[in-house]
C-alpha cells in the first residue's frame, strides 16, 4: 500500500515539479483506519459429564464368585462407584466379590452436569459342596509306636544296656527318627521297670536309671534328646506276676510309650 | 513309797541282768533294745473285773482292752486265767487275812484259817504272780465308774501291798470303757517304767481303693482313714517326729514327687519339687525344719539331697555314682543319716553325718537290704535283709549301731519288710507278704506278741509316731 502511496506521491511530485505551473495540491488520503482490537473468543461452556458405558460382567454370579464391572466416562472431573469402591479413574474396570445381589451406581460429574449409570449384579446362593472324600487311613505315632517298638531288657540290679538291648534299641532308634520325621509333634516317654524281688524304694531309683541308660544310647544314635522324656514305675507296673525268673527278666526293662 | 522303791529296785534289777547278760555277748533279741527278757519281766494276774447295773455289759470290752495293753507292753508277764482262783476279791474290803487258830489236836503245829480272798491266793502256785489288779465298775449319774487297784504281793499285808487305787470315768458306752481301760493300762505300766501305744498313730499305704494311697490308723489297728485321694499311685510316707506333719512320693503330677501335708488340718503344703526325672522316699528331719530325699536332679543315679520344708535350700549330701534311697536321719542326734546304697554293687546300708562325710556300709554286702528305721533312743536300728535267703527274701534285722550285730526278728514266714520303730521304742511295726496279700503287722522288739492290724487290700510301708495331742 506505502508503495503505491509513495509511488503515487512520487509522480505528484514530478508532475509538479514539472509543471511551472502550480496545479492545486490534492489532498492527502486519509488515514488508514486503526487495526480492530482482537479478542480470544470465550470458552465454550464447559460440557457434561457423560457415562459411556457401565457394565457388569457377568450380572449374575454364585455366592463366592466375582464378577468386573467396566466403565467408560467421558468429560468428567469426579468420577466413583458406591458400594465402597470410591474414586476411579475415567476408563477402568474393577473385580467385585459381592455376597449379596448388590446394585453399583457410577457417578460422574463436571462443572458442566453430572451422569449417574448403574448396574446390578445378582448373587445366587451356590449349591451345597458335595462330601469330602473319606479319608485315607493315616496310622499315628502311637500306633507305629505300639506296633513296632520293643522293649529293652536288663539284667538284675543293672541298668547297663546288655548286647541284646543294644539291638533292640538301634532297632528303636531307626523307628523313632521315621515317626518323628512322619509327625513332628510327637513325643516319647522311656519307662523304666524293675522285677518285683527288690525293696521298692531303691527300685524306684534302678528303673529311672534303666531309662536314662535307654535314653542315653538312643540318643547317641542321632534320636532327638527334646522328644524323649524318662519316667521310673519301679516294680509297679509288672507285665506279669508269676515268681519265676522268665517273668522277673520279661519285667526289667524299658519300654517305649507315647507322651502324654 | 516303801512300795515304789521295791518296784523300782525290782524293776532296776531286772534290767541289770539283761544288761550283765549283754555285755558278756549273750546279746538276745530282747536285750538288744532293753525289752526285757520274758525269764525277767514281772507275773501281773489281770482277772476279768466286774459291773453292776448298765456297766456289766461294758465289761468284756473293758477286760479285753485292759488284758491288751497290759500284754502288749513289752514289760510284764500275763498270769495264766485258766490257774486264778475262783474267790476274786473285788475291792480291798473283800481281802480277809488268814488268821491262826488252835491246833485241832494236840502237839499238832497251829492251823491256818482261811476267812476270805487273800493275797498269797495269787503269789502262790499255781499263779505265782508278783502283782494282782483288783476292781470293778459301775454307773453313777449316768457315767461309767471304774474303780481300780494294783497290788504288789511281796508285801505281806494290805496297806504295804497297795500300789494304786483310783477311779476312772468315762461315758456309759464301749468307747467309755475302751478308755477307762487304757487309763487304768497307762497307769500300770507306768510303774513299770513303760509307755502306753495309746495315741500314737501309724501312716501307711493301702491299695484297697484300686490305688496306692495314703492312710493312718491308730497302734492297734483301729480308727483307719485315707489321707489321700489322688487315684494314682501315693506311697513311701513319711511323719515328722511330734507327728504334726507327713510327707510321701505320688505320680498324681506326672513323674514322682514329694508332697507334704499337715497331719492337723489336713491340707497340703507348697513343696517345690526340683525338676529332676524321679522325687523320693521323703523323711523329716527331728525337729521338722528340713526334709531328705532321693532325688535325681542334675545326677543320672538318684542321690540324697536335703531341703527346707519348702523345698528351698537345697543341697546335695551324697556324691556318688550309685543308686541312693530312704535316708533316715538319727532322731536323737539329728546329726547321721543311715541310707541304702548301691555303692558296693547291691542295695545295701550305709550310714554318713548329715555333711555328707564318714560314710561307711553297715552290713556285710551279702544279699540286699532296705528300710533302715532308728529307734527312739538313737542307738539301735531296724531294716530289712536277705542275708541267709533268696533274693527278694527279707528279714527283719535289728542291731545296735555301735556294736554292729545283727539280729534276725523273723525268719522266713513270708516276705518281711519295712520296719519301723515305735514311739516307746519296744514296738516294732513291718510289713509281710505271707500268702496272696500284703498285711501291716506289729510285734515286740524280741520277736514276740506279733499282732496283725490290717485286713483288707494290700497294706505297705507303715511308719509310726506319736500322734497329735
Amino acid at each position: 500500500m506505502r508503495t503505491l502511496s509513495a509511488a503515487v506521491f512520487v509522480t505528484v511530485l514530478l508532475v509538479a515539479a514539472g509543471c511551472k505551473k502550480k496545479a492545486p495540491v490534492p489532498a492527502p488520503p486519509p488515514p488508514p483506519p486503526p487495526p480492530a482490537k482482537v479478542e480470544t473468543p470465550p470458552p465454550p461452556p464447559p460440557a457434561a459429564a457423560r457415562i459411556n458405558s457401565f457394565t457388569a460382567e457377568p450380572t449374575s454370579i454364585e455366592r463366592g464368585q466375582s464378577a468386573t464391572l467396566r466403565w467408560s466416562v467421558a468429560n468428567a472431573t469426579d468420577m466413583s462407584i458406591n458400594q465402597g469402591l470410591g474414586a476411579v479413574t475415567a476408563n477402568g474396570n474393577r473385580q467385585v466379590f459381592p455376597s449379596a445381589s448388590t446394585t453399583y451406581t457410577l457417578t460422574a460429574s463436571s462443572a458442566g452436569g453430572s451422569d449417574t449409570r448403574s448396574v446390578t449384579v445378582e448373587v445366587t446362593a451356590p449349591p451345597p459342596p458335595p462330601p469330602p472324600p473319606a479319608a485315607p487311613p493315616k496310622i499315628s505315632g502311637a500306633d507305629m509306636l505300639g506296633r513296632e517298638s520293643q522293649d529293652a531288657y536288663f539284667d538284675y540290679d543293672k541298668s547297663d544296656i546288655r548286647q541284646d538291648a543294644r539291638d533292640v534299641l538301634t532297632r528303636d532308634a531307626d523307628l523313632l527318627k521315621r515317626i518323628f520325621a512322619a509327625d513332628p509333634s510327637f513325643s516319647v516317654v522311656i519307662e523304666g521297670h524293675c522285677d518285683e524281688r527288690g525293696s521298692a524304694e531303691y527300685n524306684l531309683g534302678l528303673g529311672d536309671r534303666r531309662s536314662t541308660s535307654a535314653k542315653d544310647f538312643l540318643v547317641q544314635l542321632g534320636v532327638p534328646a527334646d522328644r524323649l522324656t524318662t519316667i521310673s514305675y519301679g516294680k509297679d507296673r509288672p507285665v506279669c506276676t508269676d515268681a519265676n525268673e522268665a517273668c522277673y527278666q520279661r519285667n526289667r526293662r524299658a519300654h517305649l510309650a507315647p507322651a502324654r | 513309797m516303801k512300795t515304789k522303791i521295791t518296784v523300782a529296785f525290782v524293776f532296776g534289777l531286772t534290767v541289770l541282768v539283761s544288761s550283765a547278760l549283754y555285755l558278756h555277748g549273750q546279746t538276745s533279741q530282747g536285750d538288744i533294745v532293753g525289752v526285757i527278757t520274758s525269764a525277767g519281766r514281772p507275773v501281773i494276774a489281770v482277772p476279768d473285773l466286774r459291773g453292776s447295773g448298765a456297766a456289766g455289759g461294758l465289761m468284756d470290752n473293758f477286760n479285753s482292752t485292759l488284758w491288751t495293753e497290759l500284754s502288749g507292753s513289752g514289760v510284764l508277764t500275763m498270769a495264766a486265767k485258766s490257774f486264778y482262783p475262783l474267790n476274786v476279791p473285788q475291792r480291798p474290803q473283800d481281802f480277809k487275812a488268814p488268821t491262826t487258830a488252835a491246833p485241832l489236836r494236840r502237839g499238832d503245829a497251829p492251823r491256818t484259817v482261811i476267812n476270805g480272798p487273800w493275797l498269797t491266793d495269787w503269789s502262790g502256785p499255781p499263779v505265782n504272780a508278783n502283782y494282782l489288779v483288783v476292781g470293778y465298775a459301775g454307773e453313777q449319774d449316768g457315767r461309767l465308774v471304774l474303780y481300780g487297784w494294783l497290788y504288789n504281793l511281796a508285801q505281806q499285808d494290805l496297806g504295804s501291798a497297795q500300789v494304786i487305787g483310783k477311779l476312772y470315768y468315762g461315758s456309759l458306752d464301749a468307747d467309755g470303757a475302751k478308755k477307762v481301760a487304757r487309763e487304768f493300762a497307762a497307769d500300770i505300766l507306768q510303774q513299770f517304767g513303760a509307755k502306753t501305744l495309746a495315741g500314737s498313730k501309724i501312716f501307711f499305704v493301702s491299695d484297697r481303693t484300686g490305688h496306692k494311697e495314703i492312710w493312718s490308723m491308730d497302734y492297734d489297728g483301729s480308727n483307719q482313714k485315707q489321707l489321700t485321694r489322688y487315684g494314682d499311685i501315693s506311697e513311701m510316707p513319711a511323719v515328722s517326729q511330734d507327728g504334726k506333719l507327713f510327707a510321701f512320693t505320688t505320680y498324681a503330677k506326672g513323674n514322682p514327687k514329694i508332697m507334704v501335708y499337715s497331719a492337723e488340718s489336713g491340707k497340703q503344703l507348697q513343696f517345690y519339687n526340683p525338676v529332676a526325672s524321679m522325687n523320693a522316699t521323703p523323711e523329716f528331719t527331728p525337729d521338722s525344719q528340713h526334709i531328705l530325699f532321693s532325688s535325681t536332679f542334675s545326677v543320672k543315679d538318684a542321690q540324697i539331697f536335703i531341703s527346707d520344708l519348702h523345698g528351698g535350700d537345697l543341697r546335695r549330701i551324697s556324691n556318688v555314682r550309685a543308686i541312693e534311697v530312704s535316708p533316715r536321719v538319727n532322731p536323737k542326734t539329728g546329726h547321721d543319716i543311715l541310707f541304702i546304697s548301691g555303692r558296693s554293687g547291691h542295695q545295701q546300708l550305709w550310714r554318713m553325718n548329715i555333711d555328707g562325710g564318714d560314710a561307711e556300709m553297715l552290713t556285710t554286702g551279702e544279699g540286699d537290704v532296705s528300710n533302715p528305721s532308728w529307734n527312739p533312743n538313737g542307738q539301735t536300728i531296724a531294716f530289712a535283709w536277705t542275708r541267709g535267703y533268696e533274693i527278694g527274701g527279707f528279714n527283719i534285722f535289728v542291731m545296735d549301731i555301735a556294736k554292729r550285730q545283727p539280729i534276725q526278728l523273723t525268719h522266713g514266714e513270708g516276705r518281711n519288710e519295712n520296719p519301723w520303730w515305735a514311739p516307746d521304742g519296744v514296738h516294732l511295726v513291718y510289713t509281710s507278704k505271707r500268702g496272696q496279700s500284703t498285711q501291716i503287722y506289729t510285734m515286740l522288739a524280741d520277736g514276740t506278741n506279733l499282732q496283725q492290724i490290717t485286713t483288707r487290700g494290700n497294706n505297705l510301708q507303715p511308719v509310726w509316731s506319736k500322734g497329735l495331742d
